[in-house]
């Protein structure tokens, strides 16, 4: 029971928003001394699993690319697009978004977008300038809430059609697991009943998106008193 | 063949190449502790191989204390200013799309068309790794095309990288402790042994209540391991299998398949996703940490809810 404490490090440690990385140690070290594992031990694992994940942080190479894009007015050509653009709004904007990711993701290409290639050089400046061609100049807490939309559409869209994907690793993952079982199924039967929520994901979070919008055709409450104003 | 060895390569180079402009920067008054956490990931991705596991274990801490005791600084490398860049976007129009639109086609390329292709019965690459490798190719390919299109100077790439890597900071390397931290937990027994609490004491009596059971606690699960990979073998072999599958006799594809996007509802909610939750929220440069998880909080209970009925209707026909 005690080991449970680690994930209990991590609950509070995140909370009470301590540095994240620290905690992560912590959390690990906690975990690891009730089970009965010296720091050393904990310390000598924790670093194996370390350098076997670095895939994980291989990803970053795509940010000299990015920057340099920045860099060259990429973020503002993608506003200049937009703000010619007639009707569009940043929750139509992530509407279409989304339908693309969710198309070329269940086709297996997931990869080709994401949070640092897409999402901060390209789709949020493009949903900023929607919002300001609709509505004027958005405010500090409207423009954070769009980037915070922008990020979430390209989070639901892909979670909710991977699966779609045969060859995609959580298909894999669930055929080798069935498969120890002794259910051995074809993960095409997988992907096949991952497409209801697929469906289901889109017709929500678009919803939520046309909502969205008209929050932010609202006039912010903040201007309201001076509209008072002699 | 190419091996991941070759992006970790890559990857280490770049991270040096931070560190090195870092120690340079006269104009961030922490620049030593940038200098320092920069070269530790540079030395992870040269050399961790050789280092032990000991030593992979010292570097790690390392790079915790700095981070958590405060030596990182935000760094503002010279770039062009707004007004210059909007004068660039005037000048360059569309062509500012092309390397943008070089790097997903030449990604699709690699995994689609390159994978397969063998050279005297060896793979071109790794097909275990053909994703990551084709991005790297892909990133080069889009680089090389942005400095001779666009002509910018030889050491944007470095400098315009340390730009937006100091931008996420020590978020940046979140995902990585995750993910070793799963590894520790696993070594651990945690799963297991939360496993074992959900089977002993929730009530899976009837159809419903155990397909919310496993539905619900595939999300509870996720959010607190970070993953809904941690959560599917243990759940779906104390609940979903014996009882879903073995006692009442549901499909057991239905069942997989929505048990495991169940779980992705929990990533949706949980700080522990840091790759999909919290590095975009540094990246997008938002005051909250917690904001992106914040907007996809409603879309992920709807989901759950929609998971849970879903596999209610489908899996027992």
């Amino acid at each position: 029971m005690l080991i449970l404490l680690g994930v209990a490090v991590i609950v509070v440690g995140f909370a009470i928003r301590l540095n994240p990385l620290l905690v992560v140690v912590a959390a690990a070290l906690t975990s690891g001394w009730f089970a009965g594992l010296s720091p050393l031990q904990v310390i000598a694992a924790f670093g194996k699993a370390f350098n076997e994940n670095r895939f994980v942080s291989a990803a970053y190479l795509v940010l000299p690319l990015v920057g340099v894009l920045e860099r060259a007015g990429l973020r503002e050509q993608a506003g200049r697009i937009i703000g010619r653009l007639r009707g569009v709004s940043a929750g139509r904007l992530l509407i279409s978004y989304m339908v693309f990711r969710q198309l070329t993701t269940a086709a297996g290409l997931q990869p080709i977008a994401g949070h640092a290639q897409t999402i901060r050089p390209i789709v949020a400046p493009m949903a900023e300038a929607a919002a300001e061609a609709r509505d004027g100049p958005p405010a500090p807490a409207t423009r954070y809430a769009i980037r915070a939309m922008a990020s979430a559409t390209d989070n639901v869209a892909v979670f909710f059609s991977e699966d779609i994907f045969v060859a995609m690793g959580s298909v894999l993952l669930m055929v080798g697991f069935l498969t120890s079982a002794r259910i051995v199924l074809d993960p095409i039967h997988l992907s096949v009943w991952a497409i209801p929520s697929a469906l289901a994901a889109f017709a929500i979070h678009a919803t939520r998106l046309v909502l969205f919008d008209r929050r932010l055709a609202r006039p912010a409450p903040a201007a309201a008193p001076e509209a008072v104003q002699p | 063949m190419i091996k991941l060895g070759a992006v970790y390569l890559l990857a280490g180079l770049m991270f040096a190449g931070f560190a090195a402009f870092s120690g340079l920067d006269r104009a961030n008054p922490k620049r030593w502790g940038n200098t320092a956490f920069w070269t530790l990931v540079a030395v992870s991705f040269l050399a961790g191989d050789r280092l032990g596991d000991l030593g992979n274990g010292v570097l790690v801490l390392g790079l915790a204390l700095l981070a958590g005791l405060g030596f990182l600084g935000r760094s503002r490398p010279a770039t062009t200013s707004p007004d210059e860049r909007m004068a660039m976007a005037e000048r360059f129009g569309n062509r500012l799309f092309v390397p943008a639109l070089v790097l997903p086609l030449a990604v699709a390329l690699g995994v689609l068309a390159l994978k397969p292709v063998q050279l005297g019965g060896v793979p071109l690459m790794d097909p275990k790794q053909a994703t990551l490798i084709s991005l790297a190719l892909a990133v080069v390919a889009a680089l090389t095309t942005a400095l001779a299109l666009l002509r910018q100077p030889p050491a944007a790439p470095i400098q315009e990288g340390r730009r937006l890597a100091d931008t996420i900071g020590w978020a940046a390397l979140l995902p990585q402790y995750l993910a070793a931290l799963g590894a520790v937990f696993a070594l651990a027994g945690v799963g297991n042994q939360i496993g074992h609490l959900v089977t002993a004491y929730l009530p899976v009596d009837t159809r419903f209540a155990a397909v919310s059971v496993y539905c619900v606690g595939m999300a509870a699960f996720t959010m607190l391991m970070g993953n809904a990979f941690a959560a599917f073998p243990v759940l779906t072999g104390g609940v979903a299998i014996p009882i879903l599958v073995g006692h009442f006799g549901g499909n057991p594809a239905v069942i997989a398949s929505i048990g495991m996007l169940s779980g992705f509802c929990g990533t949706l909610m949980t700080p522990l996703a840091a790759n999909f939750n919290l590095v975009p929220s540094a990246l997008l440069e938002l005051p909250d940490r917690y904001a992106v998880i914040k907007a996809q909080v409603p879309t992920a209970l709807l989901m759950l809810i929609v998971n849970t009925v879903l596999m209610y209707v489908l899996a027992f026909r």
